[in-house]
């Protein structure tokens, strides 16, 4: 009974699931209660489990801190925080508790806590409304980071989140909220820390995640070359098997992402990449990201994101090149 | 429309045993005579810990060690308040009230060793590791007292912090969460006067740091954190008022007669005749003066006590010496994750190979 859903109506689907299933999960928020949360991604949670669903104060070291406590009385909280940027005001809480917890304490207390935050650009938000930290994220020891790029790994991936036992930064590409519609199977778990060979191929590697995805899929529907397209989808604990294994077999590869190129996952993953398939290469790798500037106002928003074209170009310097 | 006042409020102040050693009996908690001397005991305890560990630290034995050398009234009083399954959240300075929780010494010397297993807190304990980074716990002990809420459970959350962490945004978040959500939280501050250096008038502008409850509608309340009977009177008010969701701010007005940690020197910033006039307030001193006059304490009684918690705390220095000795540095890989993700098992593998040309 798989319904065609939107990435949101996945995210809201997959909390409701989560709470019918287990007495433990408590979702919580700014404005995710009576308003449904502001992409509307928990509207109707509230009405239907008033016990479990919380609109938060405006505070979001608050909103990560309380989540220790929570887990710690044998909850799941699942946190919304607004924006992904806001999640500054909590970085702290995120890397000096949530993410370290189990470590400094030898297994003895753990923080099972999903953040979900809507991360990104495209939308023509807010400025401060489209980052794209990720890696930072992924530099944080303990913490899994998720990014879905589709309403059905969205849901799938969720799910593995909320029940996961360690806490999970669940980051949504704003921009695929509402981009497109997908079946999406009921009670639908996905493995986290698995990447997903998204198309098969023997020329060409390319990694890809969240909204840049869909823009390398739309690159790649354009060009007659038989790429191999990876999702990572857990960013951090990354699945470098599945990206080494191909890049043996292809040679060739193209990392891309939205945010900042420098200290950029691209760096990391090109030097497993170095690493596991340096002697398989035949080309040295590219990488297509976003400029190392803040995201500008919506106005230029467009200028900054990486897109087709441009990854478009990217496959073929890497083709040409060797 | 006219100017009107809209709301008032007041901060009251507490104190049952006063310096002199003499008790208001209207507010005196009752307690049984062994439950006074067992809180004279932990008192003594923590005091020698303190002590040992200090001169361990100079001996080069033990990493930095933050002493509570002279809030062990407002520690052991507020510890004692607490019911069996009610939490702890401490920060890192509250050897005193987690010996009280049953928290064995050995534990807190290993965590001052540099040691994880000195955070390795059994389930039922009901505790939190102590918390580094100044004024986060707080919103912990909001989430535990919610959690509890959330599940109706009597289980109350008790949070330890100090005059510093009053000036931290995460204080006052986690108050007013508590307030919004009706934890079942209680927030003690410990107001020792000092942030290492920096003297409470250049914390803050505020009278009391009571008051810092009001903005978040909270109640808040202020205790002579140097009477462990007001202490214990005050905090176990505000527990029962937990458990009916209502959280309580309470102010220990104390002394931190030490330094801030081993590696701090209080001489550089205060004078010795303040300390001077801090000694003669000694909680565990005043607290004394009560039991004998009250009968319940002689030489010999006075002796045994010393003589057993010497006698633990040396046990313990042992236990923890010998904990250290078998201290395995691959543990660390070992609980970043519930599983081991497989870029960590490399890293753990190479760890094992260190010194190999591959690592």
């Amino acid at each position: 009974m798989a319904d065609r859903l939107r990435m949101v109506e996945a995210v809201r689907e997959t909390l409701r699931a989560e709470l019918e299933r287990d007495d433990s999960v408590v979702v919580y928020g700014e404005d995710v209660g009576r308003a449904g949360g502001v992409f509307r991604a928990t509207e109707g949670l509230l009405e239907a489990y008033p016990d479990r669903v919380f609109d938060s104060p405006v505070a979001e070291a608050g909103i990560v801190g309380v989540g220790v406590g929570l887990a710690a009385t044998g909850l799941r909280p699942v946190a919304e925080i607004q924006f992904q940027s806001f999640l500054y005001q909590g970085f702290h809480q995120l890397a000096q508790h949530v993410a370290r917890i189990r470590s400094r304490t030898r297994g003895t207390v753990t923080c099972p806590m999903t953040i979900r935050t809507p991360y990104g650009g495209g939308i023509h938000a807010l400025e401060l409304h489209s980052e794209s930290f990720e890696a930072g994220f992924a530099h944080v020891p303990g913490l899994t980071v998720v990014v879905p790029a589709s309403p059905a790994e969205t849901a799938g991936l969720l799910t593995a989140s909320v029940r996961s036992p360690d806490p999970v930064l669940f980051l949504e590409p704003t921009r695929l909220y509402r981009s497109f519609r997908e079946e999406v199977p009921a009670d639908h778990e996905l493995p986290l820390g698995e990447a997903r060979i998204v198309d098969s191929g023997e020329d060409l590697t390319i990694v890809a995640w969240g909204s840049m995805l869909r823009e390398t899929l739309a690159a790649t529907a354009e060009l007659d070359v038989d790429i191999e397209v990876i999702d990572p989808r857990t960013i951090s604990p990354l699945d470098t098997e599945t990206i080494v294994e191909s890049v043996r077999k292809t040679g060739r590869c193209v990392v891309v992402h939205e945010a900042p190129r420098t200290s950029g996952m691209a760096g990391e993953i090109i030097s497993r990449i170095t690493e596991g398939a340096f002697y398989y290469l035949e080309a040295p790798v590219e990488r297509i990201t976003g400029y190392d500037v803040p995201v500008p106002l919506f106005a230029r928003e467009d200028a900054y994101l990486p897109d087709a074209d441009q990854i478009e170009g990217g496959i073929r310097r890497v083709l040409e090149n060797g | 429309m006219p100017r009107e006042d809209i709301a008032q409020f007041t901060i009251r102040s507490v104190q049952v045993l006063a310096e002199d050693g003499t008790v208001d009996e209207d507010l005196a908690p009752s307690l049984s005579d062994d439950e006074l001397l067992d809180c004279y005991e932990a008192m003594k305890r923590a005091r020698r810990l303190d002590e040992r560990a200090i001169s361990l630290q100079r001996r080069g034995e033990l990493g930095t060690y933050a002493p509570a050398i002279g809030q062990e009234a407002a520690q052991v009083g507020s510890a004692f308040a607490m019911d069996e399954d009610d939490w702890i959240v401490p920060s890192f300075r509250e050897q005193s009230a987690l010996m009280v929780r049953e928290t064995p010494p050995q534990r807190i010397l290993e965590y001052a060793m540099g040691m994880e297993e000195g955070a390795d807190i059994p389930a039922d304990e009901h505790a939190l590791p102590p918390a580094i980074p100044v004024g986060t716990q707080p919103l912990h002990a909001a989430g535990v007292g919610w959690g509890e809420a959330i599940q109706e459970s009597p289980n109350v959350a008790l949070t330890y912090f100090g005059d510093g962490a009053t000036s931290e945004g995460d204080v006052y978040e986690a108050l007013n969460f508590a307030g919004v959500y009706g934890a079942q939280t209680v927030f003690l501050c410990q107001n020792n006067r000092y942030a290492i250096s920096t003297r409470l008038e250049d914390q803050t502008a505020a009278e009391t740091l009571a008051q810092k409850a009001i903005a978040a509608g909270i109640d808040g309340v202020r205790v002579d954190g140097n009477d462990v009977l007001g202490v214990y009177r005050i905090v176990s008010e505000a527990i029962e008022r937990a458990r009916d969701g209502d959280p309580t701010l309470v102010e220990a007005l104390t002394y931190r007669r030490s330094m801030h940690t081993t590696s701090d020197d209080p001489s550089v910033y205060r004078e010795a005749a303040e300390e001077d006039e801090w000694e003669a307030r000694d909680p565990i001193v005043r607290f004394q003066v009560y039991l004998e006059n009250r009968g319940l304490l002689d030489e010999e009684t006075k002796a045994t006590i010393d003589e057993r918690v010497d006698s633990e705390i040396a046990d313990a220095i042992d236990r923890a010496n010998a904990a250290r000795d078998e201290l395995d540095p691959a543990d660390m890989f070992r609980h970043v994750y519930a599983e081991q993700p497989p870029e960590l098992e490399r890293q753990a593998a190479a760890f094992e190979r260190k010194g190999d040309s591959d690592g």
